[in-house]
C-alpha cells in the first residue's frame, strides 16, 4: 500500500517536472533557438538574466515547484532501485529515514536559495 | 527463468541488462534507470552550485567559473540529452501503465498478436521525439553558441 502511494505521487511529481523542467532546459540551453526569458541578452545565465528572472513571482514559485518535485521523483524513484537490491529490514528503514531527511535539507536549501535571491534581486 | 540464490526474482543491478531476452522495452527500462540516476547526481549537485546566487553577483560567478570550459559543457549536453530521454520514454511508460496504450485484452486466438505490437510503434515514436529534442539541443549547444 506504501509503495503503491509512493509510485503515485512520483508519476504526479514526474508530470509535474516534465512541464517545469522542459520550460527550465527550454529557457536554459536552447536559448539560441528560442532566446525566451534572458532580457539582458547574452547568456542565460549572465547575472543580469539571473537576476531579472529571480525576481518574478512566477519564476520564484516555479522554481519552488520544480525544486519539490524533482526532489519527490528523484529520490522515490532511487528508494525503489535501492530497495530493489533487497536490502535487510533495518537497512531498508535506515534508507527510508536518510532519504527523506536529505530530501527535505535540499529542499530547504533550494528554497533559501530562491527565496534570498528573490529578495535579492528585488532589491537590486 | 533464471534465480538467484536467496532472493527469487532479484538478480540486482546484473538484471539491469543481463536478464534474459528482452526487446527493445526492456533495453529502454534500463535507459530509463540510468538516466534517471544521472540526472538525480546532476541535479543535487545542481542545487548546491545555483544556490550561490542567493549570495549575490561574485558568488555567483565563481559558481559558474567553477562549472565553465568544455568538458562540463559536454556533461551538460549529456544531462540535456538524458533528459530529453527520460522525458519522452516517461510519456510513453505513463500512456502504457495509465491509458491504455498497451491495447485492450484480447482472446488468444491464431493469428496471435500481443501487447507488442501496440506498444512497439508508441516506443518507437518516444525515441524519435528523444532524438529530435536532443538534435535540436545539440544544435543550440555546439553550433549556435548557445549555452
Amino acid at each position: 500500500m506504501r509503495d503503491q502511494r509512493l509510485w503515485t505521487w512520483q508519476i504526479a511529481a514526474g508530470g509535474l517536472v516534465l512541464l517545469l523542467l522542459g520550460a527550465h532546459m527550454t529557457v536554459m540551453h536552447l536559448d539560441a533557438l528560442v532566446g525566451a526569458f534572458n532580457p539582458a541578452g547574452g547568456r542565460p545565465i549572465d547575472w543580469a538574466n539571473v537576476v531579472a528572472r529571480g525576481r518574478t513571482v512566477t519564476f520564484f514559485v516555479g522554481y519552488v515547484l520544480l525544486l519539490g518535485a524533482a526532489l519527490v521523483h528523484g529520490l522515490i524513484g532511487l528508494r525503489g532501485i535501492l530497495l530493489e537490491l533487497g536490502p535487510p529490514a533495518d537497512l531498508g528503514r535506515a534508507l527510508n529515514g536518510l532519504l527523506l531527511v536529505a530530501g527535505a535539507g535540499l529542499f530547504v536549501l533550494g528554497t533559501w536559495a530562491a527565496w534570498a535571491s528573490f529578495l535579492l534581486s528585488r532589491g537590486s | 527463468m533464471i534465480e538467484n540464490a536467496g532472493h527469487p526474482n532479484r538478480l540486482g543491478v546484473k538484471g539491469w541488462v543481463v536478464g534474459g531476452r528482452w526487446g527493445l522495452e526492456r533495453y529502454l527500462y534500463t535507459l530509463h534507470r540510468v538516466t534517471g540516476l544521472g540526472l538525480l547526481a546532476y541535479f543535487l549537485l545542481h542545487i548546491f552550485v545555483t544556490s550561490s546566487r542567493a549570495l549575490g553577483r561574485a558568488a555567483w560567478q565563481r559558481s559558474m567559473q567553477a562549472v565553465a570550459g568544455p568538458l562540463f559543457e559536454l556533461g551538460e549536453y549529456l544531462v540535456f540529452a538524458a533528459f530529453a530521454f527520460h522525458a519522452a520514454n516517461g510519456i510513453r511508460l505513463v500512456l502504457v501503465e495509465l491509458f491504455g496504450a498497451v491495447g485492450p485484452a484480447i482472446e488468444p486466438v491464431y493469428p496471435y498478436r500481443t501487447s507488442l505490437d501496440v506498444q512497439r510503434p508508441l516506443a518507437i515514436a518516444a525515441l524519435l521525439l528523444a532524438a529530435v529534442v536532443a538534435v535540436l539541443g545539440g544544435l543550440d549547444f555546439f553550433l549556435l553558441g548557445g549555452e
